[in-house]
């Protein structure tokens, strides 16, 4: 056993020692290894840690949204609709939700505006972090937006949400439905779309047909298709995502065309010498599957941790940077971290195994010819 | 110390650091910040990710969406278009 792990150790010497013999290319090597795994990881945790994210925020979302359509955009839904699906069997509560977007001239950001008559939150109207940061706010402070009949209206600042709220209220102003009113020049009895709440979940289907049926110009948008639109965000067939992915496959191929061709003229010689001055083919392997063992696990692990730190800790600015796209107003990205250890596994194995198996078999080919060839090749 | 034993000892930290991090993780999910009533009461159907586009900033409620619907060869503008995708029903469920 001692004699074994003494083996493995003096063996481990030696690739350490040639490896850093050709330390350029090694180090460039793991670099660029370690950076395809850190892009790889790191979208990984975002993803998961992101469609977790919207799993649990969108346990909130309404059963059901009906939206009304003229001319296949949205338009505003009259409140006869409402009335109308509230009779429908199965419907627990029809709420009108008064929401829409304003453009602010001052900093080019768009913000969602919403209409709440909750009457346990505080006073005033209540912004997102983002918002209070871009426009230098503070509770108390006046923010002033122009109405839709070019009124100025005054926006007192009851309270900021926190930024760990960002990926639902970074962009967001909830304002009184009187406010709202006033500031969109809203027509009463309307809004911008129904949330409807049904009470047995299974029925929903059955009551989104009943509304299409009775009201063909609405469209209802179930719950389940809410939270399946997160659960295929950044889905392979995405632009950027398969950018990513492409680059990490075109990587992969080039380390492995590298090690598949075969072998430098210098590291055939070393070969060639090795087995003259007395060591086995199965030495040689052993040699070379620690070299493809040192560069591929520690890239792997550095690559893992890395991208943990720069999702969990850093906040991923290379994904928030495309995310931000040409938005103003755009939220930090503080997920809480999840590590699912079967993505992990497999790009361990997608990654690290291969890598190995590259090294070892050119050098087996190459081992196994007589030594005096192999110096000479 | 030998280069083999400063490596091994290298690697032994990097995987109890690897390790370690599902606990880390763990950890957080257990400490997560209650959500706020308010925005509870609210029931948003969307996460704030983009807020350059409509169709990116409420992608469960925008417009129905179809490829190229603008023009055949219009590609998409906003870059977030290119991560975020529509809800097209069904598509999932094929």
């Amino acid at each position: 056993m001692k004699r074994t792990v003494e083996r493995h150790l003096n063996i481990l010497e030696f690739t350490l020692a040639s490896l850093l013999r050709r330390r350029a290319k090694n180090l460039s090597l793991l670099a660029m290894y370690l950076l395809v795994i850190f892009m790889l990881a790191s979208l990984q945790f975002f993803v998961t840690a992101l469609k977790r994210e919207a799993a649990l925020i969108l346990t909130d979302a309404p059963d059901m949204v009906v939206q009304r359509l003229t001319a296949g955009r949205q338009d505003l839904v009259p409140d006869r609709y409402g009335a109308d699906i509230a009779r429908i069997k199965g419907v627990t509560a029809v709420r009108p939700r008064l929401w829409g977007y304003y453009y602010d001239a001052l900093n080019g950001a768009n913000y969602t505006i919403m209409a709440s008559d909750d009457t346990a939150a505080p006073p005033g109207a209540a912004i997102g972090a983002a918002i209070a940061k871009a426009r230098n706010l503070q509770i108390g402070d006046l923010l002033p937006l122009i109405s839709y009949d070019k009124s100025p209206v005054m926006l007192e600042i009851g309270s900021i949400f926190p930024s760990s709220s960002d990926l639902i209220a970074a962009d967001l102003i909830v304002l009184s439905p009187a406010d709202f009113q006033q500031l969109f020049n809203f027509p009463g009895g309307q809004a911008t779309d129904l949330a409807v709440t049904v009470r047995n979940p299974k029925e929903l289907p059955t009551v989104a047909a009943k509304i299409a049926s009775q009201f063909p110009d609405s469209r209802p948008i179930l719950k389940s298709e809410i939270q399946r639109t997160y659960q295929s965000i950044f889905d392979w067939r995405g632009g950027m995502t398969l950018i990513v992915l492409a680059s990490a496959l075109l990587s992969f191929i080039i380390f492995a065309w590298d090690k598949a061709t075969g072998l430098s003229a210098e590291e055939r010689k070393e070969i060639g010498i090795l087995k003259s001055i007395g060591w086995e083919t199965s030495d040689v392997l052993l040699l070379k599957f620690w070299e493809g063992l040192v560069i591929s696990l520690t890239a792997f692990l550095l690559g893992v941790v890395l991208a943990y730190g720069h999702v969990f800790f850093l906040s991923a600015p290379l994904f928030a940077q495309a995310l931000k796209g040409w938005s103003v107003i755009y939220p930090r990205f503080q997920l809480v971290p999840v590590v699912n250890a079967y993505q992990l596994a497999v790009l361990f194995f997608l990654t690290v195994v291969p890598y190995t198996t590259a090294t070892v078999i050119p050098c087996w080919r190459a081992a196994t010819i007589d030594p005096d060839a192999a110096m000479r090749y | 110390m030998r280069r083999s034993l400063q490596f091994i000892l290298f690697t032994a930290v990097t995987l109890t650091v690897f390790l370690l991090l599902p606990l880390h993780a763990r950890n957080a999910q257990h400490h997560r910040e209650a959500p706020v009533p308010q925005l509870q009461s609210l029931h948003v159907t969307d996460l704030c990710l983009a807020t350059e586009a409509r169709y990116t900033r409420h992608p469960a409620v925008a417009d129905s969406h179809a490829p190229f619907q603008e023009h055949p060869l219009a590609l998409e503008h906003f870059p977030t278009g290119a991560l975020i995708l529509p809800n097209i029903p069904g598509r999932d469920t094929k």
